[in-house]
């Protein structure tokens, strides 16, 4: 008799244990989407509720969709140059990774050649280096060229961000576009140009385009090197760290909104390289 | 008219040397197989004929034109990838088309000649699906029609038929014999199956090392071996190889039974096929090891002289593992390699 | 064009836009860090190693560093785990860790802000649950180790999905036979963690390490938004130095601060968690 009820006990320990495992596993991926969310949710409450509320007490941790604060922010002296600044930087970084990176990222892809790998150290390294701290000599730079206080000089700066992810993301887009076809196109009467633009470009342009995303992203995120090399033309990144000390908490929220809220759009649009871009620009 | 004919290509790859000095002639029309394990240099060989390596010295004409300094869109060649290369982004049609709209040939001409070459290949219900649709069979007929409709002299094909499955395989290459027959076109087909190159091939040129071993037609390559890698590459069981010494001129003692052969040097190693054996007194003493049926035959793995020897037998024949046997070769199938060289003598 | 020079013309633009904009000002920092009217000098490092908020300021930024990073490492391996492990909406959840990913440290810091200004959502918890009476301040200059742990929060909140990203997809490098062999000669899950994905994780493991140290030793906008300046970090010093007091050579002084400890973590992490050559994947 034992033997049989351990023999049928077993069997139901481990499948409790399982559906308890199972129970605990649910509830952690419930646990970090919270964590992950419920910050943003009370941020987009602060935002959505008028400034009396916001500096009210105590919070109900609903938004009374009171846009009182939105219209202080947009009407705000500085935010809406700071919002087209911030989205003239982040093209302008955007079109320089790219045009500067891709054609790079071809070359390490398709060609053996001596100084590929010095070229690579080079991208590498890059990595090794606080690179917001660049704006200090640039700053100087810039001035002696009158790059200084100008979108082109921080999107400059934004694009050396940039430039490393530019390089390994279409590196490793273009590595994932099997050269044959590219060869299939020389022998069926295309030149290197033409063999490009008909056939390897059409299938990595999504590609390209989630990291023009990136690069994107990055400019419009960075602070530091925008509020030192900003004065009269600041992001908005730049123009809320200067206010800090000076403007009000609704300030502070709506502006916090308005850098997340095109930041979750970026990660949406581009979720489905997030993770082919970062397994192989770590190689 | 498109002879081909390389001269002289040598390849190297940094301080690896992939070809040496190859001199190959290929005539109009001919099908012409590279056969050989991979690393011999074969697919090197096609891709230098196609433009897509530069060979380190040498020549290659195509049709009278030298061709070694232009690229490949300027060769008059087609050429179907081991990967077939099928355009994902396009659908079959325009991967037919592509090479005729870079001709810009007039789009009544681009339809008549899609059209033609899909029904060849038995495709045309497949004219407007993506690649990512078919199945590999499928994809290799697109790979084939696209480089058919381009009419071109020359069709180069890279082991065109390696990644499908066994049936398919067989089912293709009938058919592909039969399309390139009627296309008049001169053909250069790299394979590592000796049966596909022997059921394709009007010549065979056997590779090993980056060099050409022996070019010449499937049943020459498969009778009279140039050198022994030939015979024990070709032919499934291999050649069976077995050291003779000269008892006489023109004699020669192999296994303990003596046997004519050419005069010669003092050495020889004596080469028969395993199916040219039969069992009869006053032949070579072989102690059977393994027995296998195969249905019409049954493959005997016997012992010659402590040296691994294969007879393929009739099927009705009774053995067992431990029996003596007496193997005679067919006289006139006797081959002789010199030791020294691996060649036949 | 010879086909030989294709390659390096494809490169010249990236290269000398590196060498303009990434080199050539890198040497500057140090030339600015070292250099006066009349020569080289030492005053610039003296007058910021003198200066009163430096000693605080390295030791809170290395701290910082030596806090968030093993804890958004811990947070990251579980997140992955639990990803790789999921079967059904594995993009939904995958999209949801990887949110604050797209997020700049100045959003993180000020959406913390919300959580913990006086008038914020954590007092308003606090005083409805009836656990404290009138609302805290807690990010007031007496309360630097509550900043501190704010900022550890915002931080751990914010950074932790670039690690997540970078492990699951070097976990979904590491072929399924591998734990399915360990299994057949009995690991138990855990073990299969710790003797099959961390060893072949480490590349994974190390350039999610460099990254975020690197990046932990540039924190500077969570902090300010957080602490103003009761917190120092050297960020937010140099900022500082170039801004207020108008001293570019202190400041690069102070990146160059920055810059050595970085590159001492990268060289630690490399040869920490080096492959050895061939028992790559």
């Amino acid at each position: 008799m034992t033997a049989i009820t351990t023999e049928t006990d077993v069997p139901r320990t481990v499948e409790s244990a399982r559906s308890a495992g199972k129970f605990l596993f649910i509830a952690a991926i419930v646990l970090i989407c919270a964590w992950v969310l419920v910050p943003i949710y009370l941020l987009l409450v602060n935002t959505l509720s008028s400034p009396s509320e916001v500096s009210g007490f105590p919070k109900t941790g609903i938004p009374s969709f009171d846009f009182g604060s939105i219209q202080f922010f947009l009407s705000f002296a500085g935010v809406l140059k700071a919002l087209w600044n911030s989205l003239l930087v982040a093209v302008l970084t955007m079109i320089l990774s790219i045009g500067i990176g891709a054609p790079a990222g071809y070359a390490l892809s398709r060609f053996e050649f001596p100084g590929k790998e010095i070229f690579r150290m080079l991208v590498i390294m890059t990595r090794a280096f606080p690179l917001p701290l660049l704006a200090l000599p640039l700053a100087v730079f810039f001035i002696r060229t009158g790059l200084d206080d100008t979108a082109l000089g921080l999107a400059i700066v934004h694009t050396v961000l940039a430039i490393p992810f530019a390089v390994l993301i279409t590196f490793s887009l273009f590595s994932g576009i099997p050269i044959e076809l590219e060869e299939a196109a020389w022998t069926l009467g295309c030149n290197r140009l033409q063999a490009f633009r008909k056939v390897v470009l059409p299938l990595v342009l999504p590609g390209i385009a989630a990291s023009a995303v990136f690069a994107f992203t990055i400019s419009w995120n960075e602070v530091f090197a925008a509020a030192v090399l900003t004065i009269e033309n600041r992001t908005l990144p730049a123009f809320l760290v200067q206010s800090l000390n000076v403007s009000p908490l609704h300030l502070k929220f709506a502006g916090g909104a308005a850098m997340v809220i095109p930041a979750l759009i970026f990660i949406f649009a581009v979720r489905k390289y997030l993770f082919a871009m970062w397994g192989i620009a770590n190689r | 008219m498109a002879e081909i004919v390389i001269k002289n290509v040598a390849k190297s790859f940094g301080s690896f040397q992939a070809l040496h000095s190859i001199d190959l002639t290929i005539a109009d029309q001919e099908f012409m197989v590279l056969l050989g394990a991979s690393g011999c240099g074969k697919t090197t060989l096609l891709r230098i004929i196609a433009g897509l390596e530069t060979p380190t010295q040498g020549e290659v004409w195509i049709g009278g034109r030298r061709v070694d300094k232009l690229p490949p869109r300027e060769r008059g060649i087609a050429m179907v990838f081991q990967n077939y290369a099928v355009f994902p982004h396009l659908t079959v049609f325009e991967n037919i088309a592509f090479g005729l709209r870079m001709k810009k040939l007039p789009q009544p001409e681009i339809d008549r000649r899609v059209n033609r070459t899909a029904e060849l290949m038995h495709i045309e219900q497949l004219l407007k699906r993506y690649s990512g649709q078919l199945s590999g069979g499928q994809r290799q007929r697109v790979a084939v029609a696209r480089a058919l409709a381009m009419e071109p002299d020359v069709i180069l094909m890279d082991e065109p038929l390696s990644n499908l499955d066994a049936l398919l395989r067989l089912e293709m290459r009938a058919e592909l014999k039969g399309v390139l027959a009627g296309s008049k076109t001169t053909t250069i087909y790299v394979t590592h199956d000796q049966v596909e190159a022997m059921s394709l091939a009007d010549r065979i040129s056997v590779m090993n090392g980056g060099k050409i071993v022996q070019a010449a037609s499937p049943v020459e390559v498969y009778r009279n071996p140039a050198a022994r890698f030939v015979g024990s590459f070709i032919g499934n069981p291999p050649m069976n190889f077995i050291p003779a010494t000269r008892a006489a001129n023109g004699q020669w003692q192999v296994a303990g039974v003596t046997l004519s052969g050419p005069a010669g040097p003092d050495k020889l190693d004596f080469a028969i096929r395993p199916e040219d054996l039969t069992v009869a007194p006053g032949g070579l003493k072989a102690t059977a090891r393994v027995i296998e049926p195969l249905g019409a035959h049954t493959l005997v793995t016997s012992d010659v002289d402590g040296r691994l020897f294969r007879a393929v037998l009739d099927s009705d024949i009774t053995v067992a593992p431990g029996d003596e046997l007496s193997l005679v070769p067919k006289p006139d199938r006797i081959r002789w390699f010199d030791p020294e060289t691996s060649n036949a003598v | 064009m010879s086909p030989k020079a294709l390659p390096y013309l494809l490169l010249l633009p990236a290269t000398v836009f590196l060498l303009v904009f990434f080199v050539y000002p890198f040497a500057q920092i140090a030339i600015l860090a070292f250099s006066s009217e009349s020569g080289p000098t030492l005053r610039h490092v003296q007058t910021m190693a003198s200066h009163w908020k430096f000693g605080s300021a390295l030791g809170w930024t290395v701290l910082l560093a030596a806090v968030v990073v093993p804890i958004q490492l811990a947070v990251a391996l579980s997140m992955a785990s639990i990803v790789t492990k999921l079967k059904s909406g594995r993009n939904t959840v995958l999209y949801i860790f990887s949110i604050p990913l797209g997020l700049s440290d100045l959003a993180a810091g000020i959406v913390w802000l919300a959580i913990f200004e006086q008038s914020g959502f954590l007092n308003s918890m606090l005083v409805g649950l009836g656990v404290v009476e009138r609302p805290i301040l807690f990010l007031s200059y007496q309360n630097v180790w509550v900043i501190f742990l704010a900022v550890v929060l915002a931080e751990v909140w914010r950074a932790t999905a670039i690690v997540m990203v970078i492990l699951v997809s070097g976990m979904g490098l590491i072929p399924k036979e591998y734990y399915e062999a360990a299994e057949v000669f009995g690991a138990s899950p855990w073990k299969r963690f710790l003797k099959v994905t961390l060893p072949m994780l480490r590349p994974s493991l190390q350039s999610a390490l460099i990254l975020r140290t690197l990046a932990a030793f540039e924190v500077f906008a969570v902090v300010v938004t957080l602490g103003g300046s009761t917190l120092p970090v050297l960020m937010g010093e140099t900022f500082q130095w170039q801004f207020a007091l108008q001293d570019r050579n202190v400041a690069s002084a102070y990146a160059l601060v920055i810059l050595g400890i970085s590159i001492a973590a990268t060289l630690f992490f490399l040869r920490v968690l080096r492959v050895p050559k061939g028992a790559t994947i």
